[in-house]
């Protein structure tokens, strides 16, 4: 028996004119944990699926057991002992966790009938290797994430796997969460089971993987025990540029200028109680605070979504009090939500109609859009927010998640916002795109006067593009980290001290 | 699946409740005489309701299959005569395999072109009745010219009884082929891998194909499925009524839809079951039959029965919603 697992020579994969593999190789071996990293589109789930057997190689050799692989169907895939847990799990929430668990084995053992009580048998012998108990009777949609991720591990082993790959398996999960899924992943190798961990997050990836294989624009660029890499080493193999880590610098302006935006008092009984925040123009301050502090009740009540709050909020010196959205426009504010793609955009128009979506009456004559104006408009963000792609009629779906969150900035912008509350403004954006974001903000902030709250939850990502940093704890602002101290052991003491 | 049982539970509670109200406002309600009539207007929405049932798991919706039931009795009828064919058996099996390969049409659009199976069926149902009304013949095959075989046949009562009036009355045997039908779908759904894909798919399509199941053989036979119980039922149909009317069934699936929705089948698929579709089918006939008892106008019966199909679907999709939070 060979000592490779799997092995993929010289893939090369085209879809028409594109390559999205050019000359890829890949050795797995039996029992390692391997991971794959890459910023997205780079070719990671291309490789996937060839392992999977639903794409077919154009070029390329692919080795199991040494021995060569011709016309590989998801079937025979699956039969080699090779299981994918894609990024959706592919679960049926309606079906209880016995049954999600006991329908592949029956499926490929060709069973025509159900028998209920060996569903419970395989349901029960499947969660007894992962050594987790969970309710069998329990529909699948009432888990919570990490545990429809176990019912997908767990089903993905039956059946003798081999090699299990994860596809971005950290998303959605907290960071206890991680550490039992890191657990359990050590749990299947120490059965013998390779693990291929497809991720974008460097610190999990070292963590975690033993060997690991860097793609970049379809090619492989780097691979070797991890032991060689450090973040710094993988972010240039996936970028393919070192990326600076300048921190923000800001000097107030001289004089006594009026500041953008001054909250006094602001309270909402139950949310947050007497926050006092002063923005001046260029600032880009950061919010933290573990889940629940009250910070995103803050930012929504700034954005007139919740109105009932006592205390002011003055913007360039004159009283507001947003009742709505639309009035918190109005006097200046705009907020890009944590989640762009469900709340933010609308993914199947064009960038240019997203760009638009909250500034149209601003480009009316009448009842009539007025188009050249919103044209010119448009163009210009467009070109200024560099986005990637032919054309501002590009529906927006087609871009990568860096360019959708700047379609979202500049939307914003033309609504001439001065005063920006960011939420997790790089949530799930690899790391090359975070970089031209983090590029992006810095530029609103100097070159555009604008004042900038980035509440996040990415404590490199504070320290490096705010001046200041405000914890914020259980409703109250209990903690400011100052320019000149700010740095991530100081940030993540304060975090820690919280609990 | 507990959720199942709870939702039948409540579905039979207010079935009680609804019977007890009825029968208080009109004793007459609880005579053997009604109850026997209830339970004969139960088996044609029935069985076309099994259909439904399926169809709606798998996450689909149809709504040609009244039109193909019709187009199964018409033709098998007009068959029966043109031949002088003498027995039962064989026209049954005609009108099933007329409404199965109907049904596969529904199907084939449906999975090879992805449509929407609303707009399939609309189109599917459409043409059916149309080429049946301008092709085969817009004449209404009366008693006079309905084969005998057929009525003799769906005349067979399992109890008879002659009420006071001195009136005639039995409990039609057909109720037992509805049950039958009931009893073989319910196992089947429940035991067999076929049935389980219906759920699987009606959950997650993407899933069920990443899976391993052949989601086209379940779209296949789920259509099949349907078209064929609405054959079947559309000449049990004209059996029953002793005649023929190729105009019939119009507006009826929306009784029917309305039937399984009320017996707990989830609009977004994947959820349902026999026992409540048996429930929901006898709530929405008593419903109606005792409009007609209480001398309700028939256009003020559609409006319950859009009532009915707004209120349980907003009903099942706040539950289904609710789970998902």
């Amino acid at each position: 028996m060979s000592e490779n697992l799997l092995e993929l020579k010289n893939i090369s994969k085209r879809f028409g004119g594109l390559v999205a593999l050019d000359n890829v190789s890949l050795v797995l071996k039996p029992g390692e944990i391997h991971c794959l990293a890459g910023e997205n589109g780079c070719g990671k789930s291309t490789i996937i699926k060839t392992i999977a057997g639903v794409y077919t190689p154009s070029e390329g050799e692919i080795l199991i057991d040494g021995k060569p692989v011709t016309g590989f169907t998801p079937a025979q895939s699956v039969q080699r002992g090779i299981q994918v847990i894609y990024q959706d799990f592919s679960l049926f929430g309606n079906l209880t966790v016995a049954e999600n668990l006991a329908l592949n084995t029956m499926l490929l053992e060709g069973k025509k009938s159900v028998s209920w009580k060996r569903i419970r048998e395989l349901a029960t012998k499947a969660l007894a290797r992962l050594g987790v108990t969970m309710e069998l009777d329990a529909d699948v949609e009432s888990l919570p994430t990490s545990g429809k991720q176990i019912v997908a591990i767990a089903r993905a082993m039956m059946g003798d796997a081999r090699l299990i790959i994860m596809d971005e398996p950290t998303t959605a999960l907290t960071r206890p969460e991680v550490d039992a899924l890191f657990r359990i992943v050590r749990d299947i190798q120490a059965q013998g089971i390779a693990v291929l961990f497809v991720s974008h997050k460097m610190r999990e990836m070292l963590e975690i993987s033993e060997r690991l294989t860097v793609l970049r624009n379809g090619k492989k660029v780097a691979e070797g025990p991890i032991g060689d890499f450090n973040e710094a080493a993988i972010t240039r193999a996936m970028t393919g540029h070192d990326l600076t880590d300048q921190t923000y610098e800001w000097a107030p302006a001289k004089g006594d200028v009026q500041p953008r935006l001054d909250v006094k008092q602001l309270s909402i009984p139950g949310a947050f109680e007497n926050i006092d925040l002063t923005l001046r123009a260029g600032e880009i301050v950061g919010l933290s605070g573990l889940i629940g502090s009250g910070r995103t009740e803050f930012a929504l009540a700034l954005f007139g979504m919740n109105p009932k709050y006592t205390g002011s909020v003055t913007i360039d010196g004159k009283a507001v009090h947003p009742k709505s959205v639309q009035d918190a426009i109005n006097s200046g504010l705009a907020y890009v939500p944590e989640d762009r793609l469900t709340e933010g955009l609308f993914l199947t128009q064009s960038i240019e109609r997203n760009m638009l979506a909250t500034s149209f009456e601003n480009f009316v004559s009448g009842i009539f859009i007025d188009r050249k104006k919103a044209d010119a408009a448009t163009k210009a963000m467009f070109a200024a927010m560099q986005i990637a792609a032919p054309s501002p009629q590009t529906p927006v779906n087609h871009l990568s998640g860096g360019n959708q969150q700047r379609v979202v900035l500049a939307r914003w912008l033309l609504t001439g916002a001065r005063v920006l509350i960011l939420n997790g403004p790089t949530v799930g954006v690899d790391v090359g795109s975070k970089a031209q974001i983090h590029r992006k903000i810095r530029e609103l902030a100097t070159e555009n006067g604008l004042a900038v709250l980035m509440i996040s939850d990415d404590v490199p990502e504070l320290v490096q593009n705010c001046n200041r940093v405000i914890v914020m704890h259980r409703g109250r602002f209990v903690d400011e980290i100052a320019a000149d101290t700010l740095n991530e052991d100081a940030l993540n003491d304060r975090l820690k001290a919280l609990k | 699946m507990t959720i199942f049982r709870r939702s039948e539970f409540i579905i039979a509670a207010i079935l009680v409740v609804a019977m007890i109200f009825i029968g208080l406002i009109n004793p007459a309600f609880w005579s053997m005489d009604n109850m026997f009539g209830l339970l004969r207007s139960n088996v044609i929405i029935g069985i076309m309701a099994l259909g439904v049932l399926v169809v709606m798991i798998s996450g689909g919706i149809d709504v040609s299959f009244t039109a193909f039931a019709v187009a199964a009795m018409y033709l098998t009828v007009k068959g029966m005569l043109y031949f002088g064919y003498e027995g039962v058996l064989v026209p049954f099996i005609a009108a099933t395999l007329i409404g199965l390969v109907l049904g596969a049409f529904n199907a084939f659009f449906i999975h090879t072109f992805r449509m929407i199976p609303l707009i399939v069926t609309l189109g599917t149902g459409s043409v059916v009745r149309g080429l049946l009304l301008g092709l085969v013949g817009t004449s209404i095959i009366n008693i006079d010219k309905m084969p005998p075989q057929l009525i003799n046949f769906a005349k067979v009562n399992l109890v008879n009884a002659t009420s006071a009036t001195g009136t005639n009355y039995g409990l039609t045997a057909m109720i037992l082929i509805y049950l039958g039908l009931a009893l073989v779908t319910h196992l089947f759904l429940r035991y067999t891998m076929i049935g389980r894909s219906i759920f699987a798919y009606g959950g997650a399509p993407e899933a069920a194909k990443r899976v391993g199941f052949d989601t086209r053989k379940t779209l296949l036979f789920v259509y099949c499925f349907a078209g064929a119980l609405a054959g079947f039922a559309g000449l049990l149909q004209g059996s029953m009524i002793w005649q023929a009317n190729p105009r019939d069934f119009a507006g009826f699936e929306l009784d029917v839809i309305a039937a399984v929705v009320l017996g707990g089948a989830s609009i977004f698929g994947g959820r349902g079951s026999v026992a409540g579709t048996l429930l929901g089918v006898f709530m929405l006939v008593m419903v109606k039959n005792s409009l007609i008892i209480m001398k309700v106008d028939t256009t003020w019966q559609r409006v319950v029965v859009g009532l009915i199909i707004v209120g349980a679907t907003a009903l099942t999709a706040w539950r289904d919603r609710k789970k998902l939070v």
